[in-house]
C-alpha cells in the first residue's frame, strides 16, 4: 500500500493551498486555496488532474479546510458551486463562523472595486457554507468506514487546525498554517505524538530563526505611536480577522497603558463584527485570555471606532485598520492613495504580502512612485514599517514539530523554492528523514505502513505477558533487564483467519498427534576420592557451570541435577540400555542417566562432554 | 467483565454510581452526592431568635407525643449539614480504582471527597463543559455552606454529633430512614463538605476530554466521551479494549434545546451495553403494549428516526413555556416568582424565555439571578458553542450569542447578584420580581431568605423542581400560602424508547437495571442476551470476544519463514518472533531487537505424526548411517516400541512408538543425522 501525495496548489510557492491526498485508495483533499496575486485562471488550483470528467463526488471522499484565510479557503464556494463538488466538507466551529465572512468581504472587493466578472456570488458562498460539517478540536471522526480524521490545535489564527488522517493503518498529518509559539491571543500549536507515514508542513519561514517578538511588538508600537505623536495618520491594511484582531489588542493595551487618546478606527462594520465571533468563540483562544475574560473579553476593544469614509481627509492624527490587507485592491487601496504622500503618515504591513501586490512592492525595497492597478501612480513619501512578528512558525518550529512527531516521510509546501529546498537539506541530514519538496501538479508517494491481522490464542498471549528479567552486574550496580519476546507459531489455514498460538498448541490446531523427539544417554563419571551420592551431584554441578557456559540454573536434589530441559539422575541399574561401551564393573565409576529435549541440543552436549572430561 | 452498581440514583440530582472491572481495570463511573438528604436538616432562620429556632429544649414530655403524629420543623436536625455521599463507595479501597469517569456535573460533586483520600491516584476523565460547569457547582455549594458554617461556629469534631438524637424512638421514622438508611447503615456515609481547596486539588487532577476525543489509557483502553443530551457536557461513555467494546449510557436526551443531542450513532454495534438511565422510574405511564408496538422490522434509518420525533422535546417546550406563562401571572397580580431550579440547561432557556417573554409583553418586572457563579456560568454559556445543539450553533454562524440572555443584562433587565447580601442588590431590588436562585433543596443559598420572605404572600409562585415537595423539602417553610409550581423535566430515556434503541444500537449483551427488566420485556429484542443488575450486586459477564486480535507489522510478516506441511496442504505455519507491544488498545507484535540473530539457527522443535522405523533406517542408510531393527510388543497394555540398533558410524540406538522418538548416543555427529532424518519424515516446526 502507498500514500499519494499530490500538490494542487502551494507547491514551492505561497497562495492557492491545495493538497490531495490518497491512502490506501481514498482521496482526502486538503483546503482549497485561491492565489492573491493572480487575475487569471491561475488564481485557482488546476482541479481539472483530479477528474477530466469533473465528476469529483466520486474522486474525493472529504475535503477539510485548516483555517480561514483566503489562500485556503478561497476557491472553495468555486469548488463546490461551480465544479460541482458534493462531498462532506470540514472545518473547525471558528473557521465555519468566519469563513463567509472572509469569503463575502473578497468578493465584494473583486466585484465591486476592480469590476471583475464574478467568479462566484454570495448565493455560492451560502449554499456552500450549509455543506460544512463543523469540527471541534480532537473530536475523532469517521468519515466512512476506513477513514478517520482529527483536528489538533495549530494557533496560527483563530480556528486553525492541523489535520490528521487515518487510513487502515495508514496515517497523516497535514499542518496547514501553524505557530509553535504563544502569541496576544492565540496558544502554540498542540498535537500527540502520532505515528505517521507522512507529514504535510507549511514552511512560509523555512530559513528563518526568530527569537523573543516582544521586541518587535514594542518596535511596531513605537513606530505607531511616533506617527501619531507626530500629528500623522498610521494605515494598517490587513484582512478583517486575524492580524487585525491581534494588532488591535496590542493598540489597545497600549493606549490603555500609555493614556493616548487618537483614535482606532476600523474600516468596515465587518471588523466589529468579527470581534462578536471572537468573543464568543474564545475557547479557540490563548489560555490567558480564557482565563481573563469573564471578568474582562479582551475582545471588547474600548478605543476603537467605526471608520467612515469622509475622515479620510479629516485633520489630526489616528490609526485605521483597512481591509483587504497587502493593499491588493478595495478600501486599504485608496486610503493608502490618499495618505501615502505624506511624509507624516505611516503604512504598518502586517504579515506576508504575496507577490503582485502592492504590500509586496513597497517590502521589497523603498519605492518612491508605486503603480497602482489601474495605472495611476502613487508618490510614496510616507514611512513604511513591516510589522516584523508573524503568525507562522519559524524554521526551529519546523524542525521542532518534525522531530517531535519522527514522521517517516515530509513534505514541504507554502514555501519559497530556495529556502524550502535548504530546509529539505537540514531536515534529510540532520533528522534523516526522507524530505521532498514537489513543486504544483507533482505527485510524491511514499511506503505506508500495514499490519497484518490474527487472531492470538490465550496461552499465547499469557506467555507474552509474562516478564522475562535478566540480572545482570555491571561495575557496581544491579542491572534489571526484561528480556521477554513474544514468541509463538503462526498458523494459516485456506479461508480463515491467522491464527498465533504457542508452540505447545500447533498441533492441537492441526488436530495432530505431538510426537516427542530427545535424546537420551546414560553417562559414566567418575568419583573423586570419597564421596557419596550427594556429593558427586555437587562435583558434578560445580564443574557443569564452570564448564558450560548456558548453563544459568542448576538445579540439583539428592541424586538428581537439572539444567533446563536436560535431568540427570544416578543410574542404579547393573545393564541400563542407555548405556554405550563402558561396564559398570569398575567401582570408581557411577552413571548418570541423561535426557534431553531438542531445543536443548547444544547444552545437553554440552553437559555429556563436561562429564566425559571428569571421566 | 465485572459490573458492580453502588447506587441507582434518584432523578437528575443522583446521578447513578458504578465499579466497573474491565480488562483488569477498576473503573468508577460518577461520584454523586444525595443532596434530597439534606432536607433533614433545618434550614438558616431569617432572624436569629425568633420562631421555631432554639425549640429544641422541650420537656421529654412532649417529645414522646411526636410518636404517631405528623412531623414539625422541630424534628430537623439543627446543626451545620452534612453531605450524604454514596454509602457502597467506603467499601471500596481509594488506591485500587483506576479510572474515574464522570458523566455530567452532578456525577462530579462527590468527587472531592474521593480525590482527598492521601492514597487516591485514579485517572480522572470527563468533558470539558462538565470540569468547568461541575467545578462551578461544587464552589456554589461551598460557598452556600459557608453561611452555616458561620452561624453554627467551627465544629472540629469528625464525629457527626448531630446524630447523637437520631436515634430515640420519638425520630418520625421518615428522618431516621434518611440518616440510617433502610438497614441502618447508612451513617458511615455522611461527610463533612469539602473546601475550596479540595475542589481546587481535585479539579487539578482531571483530565477533561471533548466529544468523541479518543483517549488511551495505558496503551490499552480507549475511552471516548458521547453526547448524551442530558446537559451541557454529558455524555455517555464508549471504551474499547484488546478484549472488546463497552458502552456505559445513562440518562439521555434524543432531542435537546440546549445540549448537543444524545450521539447514538456513535454506540453501534458494540460488545457491551450498560444501560443504567433510570428515568423510567418516573414514568409511570409506561404500559407493556407501548413497547412491544414498537419493535418491527423496521430498518435503522425509520428506527433512528422514531426515537427522534420531537413530541419529547416539544413537551419540554411547553413546560419551559407554562413556567414563563405562570410567572408571568404572578407578576402581573403583583406577586413574585421564585425558581430555584439549578438544572444548568434548564435555567438557561427560562431565563431567555423569561426575558423574551417579558420584553413582548408590558410587563416591567425585573429578573434577578442570586448565586456566587450565576456571572460566570452566564459568560461561560456564551462561549462553548461546540458543545450545543445544532440550532443554538446555528447562531454561532449568524453572529448571535448561543443563549439570549446577554442582550438583556446588558439593558439591566436581568440583574446578577453573587450572594442576597451584596451591596448593590438593596438598590436595585424591586417587587414582583423573578428570582432565580439556588439551591433546589431549599435548604441552602439565598432560595431559604427569599422563600421565608414569601412564603405568605399567596400572591407569589415558587417554581420547585421535582420530588422536594413530597419530602421534607418544604416542612420548614409551613403554612405556604405561595403557589407552588413544581416541574419534572426530562432527565433520561423514556422506557417505551429502550426497545427500539436497543434494536438499533445492537449490542451483543445488554445489562439493564433489575427494575426496568421487570418493567419492561426486552425479550422480544434482537441483542443475543439481557442480563438484569442490583444494586450492590457484582454481575460478571463472561468474555465476548472469541480470540483477542493481534497485529503483525508487515516487515515482520514478510520476514517469516513458511513451512508447508506433508499431511494437511491448506496449512501453512510460521514461527513468529517479536516484541509484543500493547499500543492504542490495539496488541501488536513488531520486530524485536534479536531478530536476525536468532533466525539463523531454526531448528524444529516440535513433531507430530508418528515414525515407522523402517522409514527411518531407510533415509539414515541415505546418510550412511546403518542398524536393525527390533520390534517390541507393549506388555499389560504398555505401548509397543521399535528399536533401532545402530552399528555404523558408532554405537547408538533409536527408540520410536507413537508417543515420541528417543535418540541415545554419545555421538554428536550421528545424533545430529538422525535428527534429520526425522525432520525429514515428521512434520514440525
Amino acid at each position: 500500500m502507498a500514500i499519494d501525495c499530490l500538490v494542487l496548489g502551494a507547491g514551492q510557492e505561497i497562495g492557492k493551498s491545495c493538497v490531495v491526498v490518497t491512502i490506501n485508495g481514498k482521496k482526502i483533499m486538503f483546503d482549497c486555496g485561491m492565489h492573491m496575486g493572480c487575475d487569471d485562471h491561475n488564481r485557482y488550483p488546476d482541479f481539472s488532474i483530479l477528474s477530466k470528467s469533473g465528476d469529483f463526488d466520486n474522486t474525493i471522499s472529504c475535503l477539510i479546510i485548516t483555517h480561514f484565510h483566503m489562500d485556503h479557503v478561497g476557491a472553495l464556494p468555486y469548488f463546490t458551486e461551480v465544479c460541482g463538488y458534493n462531498g462532506p466538507v470540514y472545518m473547525s466551529y471558528p473557521t465555519k463562523a468566519l469563513s463567509p465572512l472572509m469569503l463575502e468581504d473578497y468578493r465584494r472587493i473583486m466585484v465591486d472595486r476592480r469590476g471583475e466578472e464574478e467568479l462566484f456570488t454570495s448565493a455560492h458562498i451560502a449554499s456552500c457554507m450549509n455543506k460544512v460539517i463543523p469540527l471541534d478540536l480532537k473530536q475523532t471522526i469517521q468519515v466512512d468506514e476506513d477513514l478517520q480524521i482529527r483536528a489538533y490545535y495549530a494557533g496560527h489564527v483563530l480556528g486553525a487546525v492541523m489535520v490528521y488522517a487515518k487510513v487502515g493503518d495508514a496515517a497523516i498529518v497535514y499542518t496547514g498554517d501553524y505557530n509553535m509559539t504563544t502569541d496576544r491571543h492565540l496558544g502554540a500549536a498542540k498535537i500527540d505524538r502520532l505515528q505517521l507515514d507522512l507529514l504535510i508542513s507549511e514552511s512560509t519561514y523555512a530559513t528563518t530563526t526568530r527569537g523573543s517578538k516582544y521586541p518587535r511588538e514594542r518596535e511596531f508600537l513605537q513606530a505607531v505611536h511616533k506617527c501619531v505623536a507626530g500629528g500623522g495618520k498610521a494605515l494598517i491594511p490587513s484582512f478583517a480577522l486575524g492580524r487585525a484582531q491581534e494588532l488591535c489588542m496590542l493598540l489597545d493595551d497600549y493606549w490603555e497603558r500609555m493614556n493616548i487618546k487618537v483614535p482606532i478606527y476600523f474600516s468596515s462594520g465587518l471588523t466589529i463584527q468579527a470581534n462578536m465571533y471572537y468573543k464568543m468563540l474564545i475557547s479557540w483562544t490563548s489560555q490567558n485570555v480564557k482565563e481573563k475574560h469573564v471578568t474582562h473579553n479582551p475582545f471588547d476593544f474600548k478605543n476603537v471606532k467605526d471608520f467612515d469614509r469622509s475622515l479620510i481627509h479629516a485633520p489630526g492624527p489616528c490609526v485605521l485598520f483597512a481591509t483587504p490587507g497587502m493593499l491588493c485592491a478595495g478600501f486599504s487601496l485608496e486610503v493608502f492613495k490618499h495618505w501615502a504622500p505624506s511624509p507624516l503618515n505611516l503604512v504598518a504591513l502586517p504579515g506576508y504580502s504575496v507577490a503582485g501586490t502592492v504590500g509586496h512592492k513597497l517590502m521589497s525595497g523603498k519605492p518612491t512612485t508605486v503603480d497602482l492597478y489601474n495605472g495611476t501612480k502613487v508618490d510614496v513619501r510616507c514611512k513604511i514599517h513591516q510589522v516584523a512578528f508573524s503568525p507562522h512558525t519559524d524554521a526551529k518550529g519546523i524542525m521542532d514539530l518534525t522531530k517531535f512527531l519522527s514522521p517517516k516521510n515530509i513534505v514541504l509546501v507554502h514555501g519559497e523554492k530556495p529556502s524550502m529546498m535548504s530546509l529539505k537539506d537540514k531536515i534529510t541530514s540532520e533528522l534523516g528523514i526522507p524530505c521532498f519538496v514537489p513543486a504544483n501538479g507533482e505527485t510524491v508517494s511514499v511506503a505506508s505502513t500495514t499490519f497484518v491481522k490474527a487472531n492470538a490464542s490465550d496461552m499465547f498471549l499469557k506467555i507474552c505477558s509474562n516478564p522475562n528479567f535478566r540480572f545482570s552486574n555491571s561495575s557496581t550496580q544491579l542491572r534489571v533487564t526484561d528480556q521477554r519476546t513474544a514468541d509463538g507459531v503462526l498458523v494459516i489455514e485456506k479461508s480463515k483467519k491467522a491464527k498465533i498460538v504457542h508452540q505447545d498448541e500447533v498441533s492441537e490446531v492441526l488436530h495432530e498427534k505431538d510426537h516427542v523427539v530427545s535424546l537420551a544417554y546414560c553417562c559414566p563419571v567418575k568419583v573423586k576420592g570419597e564421596s557419596d551420592d550427594v556429593g558427586l551431584i555437587k562435583q558434578l554441578s560445580e564443574k557443569i557451570s564452570e564448564t558450560v557456559s548456558c548453563a544459568d540454573e542448576i538445579h540439583e536434589s539428592e541424586t538428581c541435577l537439572q539444567v533446563g530441559s536436560f535431568k540427570g539422575s544416578l543410574c542404579l541399574k547393573e545393564e541400563c540400555v542407555h548405556r554405550r561401551g563402558i561396564s559398570s564393573s569398575c567401582s570408581e565409576v557411577k552413571f548418570l542417566c541423561c535426557n534431553w529435549s531438542v531445543a536443548d541440543l547444544e547444552l545437553g552436549w554440552g553437559i555429556i562432554n563436561a562429564m566425559k572430561q571428569n571421566l | 467483565m465485572e459490573l458492580t452498581c453502588l447506587s441507582k440514583g434518584d432523578g437528575f440530582h443522583y446521578p447513578p454510581c458504578h465499579m466497573l472491572n474491565l480488562s483488569g481495570f477498576r473503573i468508577l463511573i460518577d461520584c454523586p452526592l444525595d443532596l434530597l438528604a439534606l432536607t433533614i436538616f433545618y434550614p438558616l432562620p431569617c432572624d436569629v431568635g425568633i420562631e421555631a429556632y432554639g425549640q429544641n429544649d422541650q420537656n421529654p414530655i412532649q417529645k414522646k407525643q411526636k410518636l404517631e403524629r405528623q412531623m414539625t420543623p422541630d424534628d430537623l436536625v439543627c446543626a451545620e449539614p452534612w453531605y450524604k455521599t454514596v454509602k457502597a463507595l467506603h467499601l471500596w479501597e481509594a488506591s485500587l480504582i483506576d479510572i474515574v469517569l464522570i458523566s455530567n456535573p452532578m456525577g462530579l460533586l462527590g468527587l472531592p471527597f474521593l480525590t482527598q483520600h492521601p492514597r487516591f491516584c485514579a485517572k480522572i476523565y470527563m468533558t470539558e463543559a462538565t470540569a468547568k460547569i461541575g467545578q462551578l457547582m461544587m464552589e456554589d455549594l461551598v460557598s452556600m455552606h459557608m453561611e452555616f458554617r458561620r452561624f453554627h461556629g467551627p465544629e472540629d469534631s469528625s464525629f457527626p454529633c448531630w446524630t447523637k438524637n437520631l436515634d430515640g424512638e420519638e425520630v418520625p421514622g421518615v428522618l431516621k430512614n434518611l440518616v440510617f438508611g433502610e438497614n441502618g447503615d447508612d451513617l458511615g456515609s455522611w461527610m463533612r463538605l469539602y473546601s475550596l481547596d479540595d475542589v481546587k486539588s481535585c479539579m487539578k487532577k482531571v483530565q477533561d476530554v471533548k466529544f468523541s476525543e479518543e483517549v488511551c489509557y495505558n496503551g490499552t483502553l480507549i475511552i471516548k466521551a458521547l453526547s448524551s443530551g442530558l446537559d451541557i457536557g454529558a455524555c455517555n461513555w464508549l471504551i474499547n479494549g484488546p478484549n472488546g467494546s463497552l458502552s456505559y449510557v445513562s440518562g439521555s436526551i434524543f432531542v435537546s434545546h440546549h445540549a448537543k443531542n444524545f450521539d447514538f450513532h456513535g454506540l453501534r454495534g458494540n460488545d457491551v451495553m450498560i444501560y443504567s438511565g433510570l428515568s423510567c422510574l418516573q414514568t409511570s405511564e409506561m404500559t407493556e403494549n407501548d413497547c412491544i408496538s414498537t419493535i418491527s422490522e423496521n430498518n435503522d434509518g425509520s428506527l433512528a428516526a422514531s426515537l427522534l420525533d420531537n413530541e419529547e422535546s416539544l413537551e419540554e417546550l411547553e413546560k419551559l413555556a407554562f413556567v414563563c406563562s405562570c410567572a408571568a401571572e404572578s407578576a402581573d397580580a403583583g406577586g413574585s416568582t421564585l425558581i430555584t431550579i439549578t438544572r444548568v440547561g434548564i435555567v438557561l432557556q427560562l431565563l431567555e424565555l423569561l426575558s423574551n417573554s417579558l420584553e413582548s409583553s408590558s410587563l416591567k418586572v425585573p429578573i434577578f439571578v442570586i448565586s456566587s457563579v450565576a456571572e460566570e456560568l452566564l459568560a461561560y454559556a456564551n462561549t462553548i458553542p461546540e458543545w450545543l445543539c445544532e440550532q443554538r450553533q446555528e447562531k454561532l454562524i449568524s453572529g448571535e450569542p448561543s443563549f439570549g440572555h446577554l442582550k438583556f443584562i446588558k439593558d439591566k433587565k436581568i440583574h446578577l447578584f453573587p450572594a442576597i447580601h451584596s451591596p448593590n442588590l438593596i438598590t436595585s431590588w424591586q417587587e414582583p420580581c423573578i428570582v432565580f436562585a439556588p439551591h433546589w433543596s431549599l435548604r441552602l443559598g439565598p432560595s431559604v431568605q427569599l422563600l421565608q420572605r414569601w412564603r405568605g404572600d399567596p400572591k407569589s409562585l415558587l417554581v420547585l423542581e421535582d420530588g422536594i415537595s413530597s419530602g421534607l423539602g418544604l416542612l420548614p417553610f409551613r403554612p405556604i400560602a405561595m403557589k407552588i409550581l413544581q416541574c419534572s423535566f426530562l432527565s433520561g430515556i423514556r422506557l417505551q424508547k429502550l426497545p427500539t434503541l436497543l434494536s438499533l444500537l445492537q449490542p451483543k449483551i445488554v445489562l439493564v437495571p433489575d427494575f426496568v427488566n421487570q418493567r419492561i420485556n426486552l425479550s422480544t429484542m434482537k441483542t443475543k442476551s439481557i442480563l438484569s443488575y442490583s444494586e450492590n450486586k457484582t454481575l460478571s459477564v463472561g468474555r465476548i470476544a472469541e480470540n483477542a486480535d493481534v497485529e503483525i507489522m508487515a516487515e515482520l510478516a514478510t520476514k517469516l519463514s513458511w513451512k508447508k506441511l506433508r499431511q494437511r496442504e491448506n496449512f501453512g505455519i510460521a514461527r513468529l518472533k517479536g516484541d509484543f507491544v500493547m499500543e492504542n488498545g490495539k496488541q501488536r507484535l513488531v520486530s524485536g531487537l534479536d531478530q536476525e540473530e536468532s533466525s539463523g539457527k531454526a531448528r524444529t522443535l516440535r513433531h507430530w505424526g508418528s515414525v515407522t522405523p523402517e522409514t527411518l533406517l531407510e533415509s539414515l542408510v541415505k546418510m550412511s548411517v546403518t542398524g536393525s531393527i527390533e520390534h517390541r510388543r507393549g506388555e499389560n497394555g504398555a505401548e509397543g516400541k521399535s528399536i533401532i540398533y545402530i552399528t555404523n558410524p558408532s554405537g547408538g540406538m533409536i527408540e520410536t512408538s507413537e508417543m515420541g522418538t528417543a535418540i541415545i548416543t554419545d555421538d554428536e555427529t550421528v545424533a545430529s543425522k538422525i535428527f534429520q532424518a526425522i525432520d525429514g519424515i515428521l512434520d514440525g516446526i
